[in-house]
């Protein structure tokens, strides 16, 4: 199966601080799943463009890793780097509050 | 959708007790809601459900921990004697661990919770369970945004677990007016399990209540549960049945003149025996002289002492005569000693049960039963009893129970109503009379045996207990001095009675030796008056020849005619002419 995540790997230098290491754990190809991915894409490509780099986990295939990452919600995007560690579920469809989710924006808004 | 099976299919708990109030355990390939307050048990008994599926029943579990983290479970239910490392070792359980911070999510549209059943469905695969236990689901509210979706979602998985066939429960915590804070009873239909946690008289009882149970029969009835170091124990309220064995073999109560009492053997082996009276009548005395028999025929007693210590005991009974220690330091004899306030009724039950088990008597002392009464538990007391009591005779152990009864009451009245249960009962009286107290024992009943009717007045001596003799006096029996008064007179009417029948006899042997001297006399008398009259016969015979004699030699000499001489003296006459 292919994913929206195989054509979405484009990190430019990986092991930069400043790289952003996201994953994106959807269950098979759902509508919500490939809204979540489109979102993702266009908001990384408008606020981290060149640092960033998506990984996107098909549960279905690897069921184990919901388990070690803690996932309950599809889709849920999970900022691994940098630090600390955020979590946003849902289809990523309010771009203002993933900016939020991501420390993008203040919170405090 | 549902896959088929048959009506009515159950699942095992194990957990002791629960089997029996629900007909067999839990609704098979149902999701049963086990709902209370805050640590009541829920837990726990989620996770013996599993663990006793895994060990027991072959059926490998999944525990969804929604609040404890698996190393927090482990700790906790070890010390209940769960060693959940080694389950998940042998791959007969998985523990998972559902992290939920609030603060860490940003929800942003729509989502499911398909990565919770992917991550169940995995788990589940992964062993094969049977089993599956969500403790706590409802913190997903509070860790997840958007209650509607959740419900929705909630509702799904509890359709899923059915599909799956596994057996599940859910827990949840008691809610306003609700069973569960999130209304989970919504979902779970098909079972639920009430857990409680009250404090009644300053002692805190656990009760568990089967609410609902679609298409089964099952107890209806609070019943009180314990936790202790073997896990959960559900006390059925109502007796198991009538179903133990009576022997005919009998052992003695140590006491031989009440065994004489007790058609000469004392009591059955199995049976249960009462011993009350009021304050100071000897009832621990009693008690003491039973075990101290047993451990001399080399049995095993165990002494349930609820109002003194085990020091205290051996000291006031060696006071008696009595003397335990010996059999305490052979392991013979063993005190439990607790305060009844101690503990609620349901675990000094349960601590019986294990100490019995534990020790394997084939006595057991309970001095005294109704310490345990407090205002307003009579019931649970008795219903508790009737559990020791069935618990007893199932297991063939001779029960021993002393019951204080209160000053001014009936003497067939104990507190604990439990005379119908008990098969032999021996009443121990004080008698006041004559400005003296003193201890009378009765038997008001023993099932199966001719027993004595009579009151018997007994002293505790530095020998032990000793039943006396009975002196009916014209106001009833006679105790204390009044016995010792009628006992000196009797003592005194014996004496007179044999001082006479000797003089009688001696007088017999007078007339006796007097009448052999009189017939000695007389035949004495007899003996002289023969004598005479034999020599007087003797004379005259003497004379009579000598005369015969005579006249032949003065024949002779006259030389008289021989004719007249024939005719006289013939023969000496031709002897002298040949």
């Amino acid at each position: 199966m292919t994913t929206p995540a195989d054509d979405a790997r484009t990190p430019p230098d990986q092991d930069s601080p400043d790289t952003w290491t996201l994953r994106l754990y959807v269950a098979g190809q759902t509508p919500k799943s490939i809204t979540a991915f489109d979102n993702l894409k266009r908001i990384c490509e408008e606020h981290l463009a060149g640092r960033f780099q998506i990984e996107v986990i098909d549960l279905l295939e690897q069921p184990q890793l919901a388990r070690g990452d803690q996932i309950l919600a599809i889709p849920t995007l999970v900022r691994r780097l940098p630090e600390p560690v955020r979590k946003i579920i849902g289809d990523l469809s309010n771009t203002e509050r993933v900016l939020i989710g991501l420390d993008l924006l203040p919170r405090a808004h | 959708m549902i896959p088929a099976r048959p009506p009515l299919a159950k699942s095992p708990t194990g957990i002791q007790g629960l089997d029996e109030i629900t007909g067999g355990g839990l609704p098979s390939g149902r999701p049963t809601l086990v709902c209370g307050d805050a640590g009541c048990g829920k837990t726990l008994l989620a996770m013996e459900f599993l663990v006793r599926g895994a060990t027991r029943f072959k059926e490998p579990g999944v525990f969804m921990a929604f609040e404890e983290t698996a190393a927090e479970l482990s700790q906790n239910v070890a010390s209940l004697g769960f060693d959940l490392e080694a389950l998940i070792a042998a791959e007969l359980l998985v523990v998972d661990h559902v992290y939920l911070e609030r603060s860490e999510f940003e929800e942003t549209g729509e989502f499911d919770l398909e990565g919770l059943f992917i991550r169940l469905g995995f788990a589940i695969d992964s062993i094969g369970a049977r089993r599956v236990v969500l403790d706590m689901v409802e913190t997903l509210f509070a860790g997840l945004p958007n209650p509607l979706i959740l419900r929705a979602e909630l509702r799904r998985l509890f359709r899923w677990l059915k599909n799956k066939g596994v057996t599940a429960i859910i827990t949840g915590e008691r809610g306003e007016g609700l069973l569960t804070r999130a209304g989970l009873e919504e979902y779970v239909s098909d079972c639920v399990i009430v857990l409680d946690h009250r404090v009644a008289n300053l002692v805190s009882t656990r009760r568990l209540r089967v609410a609902k149970y679609r298409g089964s029969t099952h107890g209806t009835n609070e019943y009180p549960f314990i936790i202790d170091a073997d896990g959960i124990t559900v006390l059925p309220v109502t007796s198991l049945g009538l179903q133990h064995i009576a022997t005919t073999q009998r052992v003695s109560t140590g006491v031989p003149r009440l065994d004489a009492m007790l058609s000469g053997a004392g009591f059955y082996r199995g049976s249960s025996i009462l011993v009350s009276g009021t304050a100071g009548t000897g009832k621990t005395s009693l008690a003491g002289h039973f075990a101290a028999a047993a451990c001399a025929r080399g049995e095993r007693v165990l002494y349930f002492a609820f109002e003194e210590s085990p020091s205290q005991i051996i000291r006031n009974q060696g006071s008696v005569g009595i003397d335990l220690a010996p059999w305490v330091q052979q392991g013979l004899l063993q005190f439990q000693a607790t305060r009844p306030s101690f503990a609620g009724l349901e675990l000094h039950l349960t601590t019986m049960h294990k100490a019995i088990h534990g020790f394997q008597p084939q006595i057991v002392i309970v001095d005294p039963l109704n310490s345990f009464i407090t205002a307003g538990n009579e019931t649970e007391v008795k219903a508790m009893l009737m559990r020791l009591l069935d618990f007893l005779k199932l297991s063939q152990i001779t029960g021993f129970f002393t019951s204080l009864t209160a000053g001014g009451s009936p003497l067939d009245n104990t507190d604990a109503a439990i005379s119908s249960l008990i098969d032999t009962w021996l009443v121990l009286l004080a008698i006041d009379a004559g400005g003296e107290r003193n201890r009378a024992l009765s038997i008001l009943k023993s099932r199966g045996m001719a027993h004595s009717n009579q009151i018997r007045e007994f002293l505790l001596t530095d020998q032990g207990m000793q039943l006396r003799d009975v002196y009916v006096g014209p106001g009833g029996v006679l105790t204390g001095s009044a016995r010792l008064t009628q006992e000196a007179q009797e003592a005194e009417l014996a004496l007179s009675r044999r001082q006479e029948s000797e003089r009688s006899r001696r007088e017999l042997e007078h007339k006796r030796a007097t009448l052999e001297a009189q017939i000695a006399a007389l035949r004495t008398e007899f003996a002289l008056q023969e004598a005479d009259a034999l020599a007087l016969i003797e004379r005259h015979q003497a004379h009579a020849t000598q005369a015969a004699q005579e006249r032949s030699q003065m024949a002779l000499i006259r030389h008289a005619d021989t004719a007249a001489a024939d005719t006289t003296d013939g023969d000496d006459t031709a002897g002298r002419q040949p």
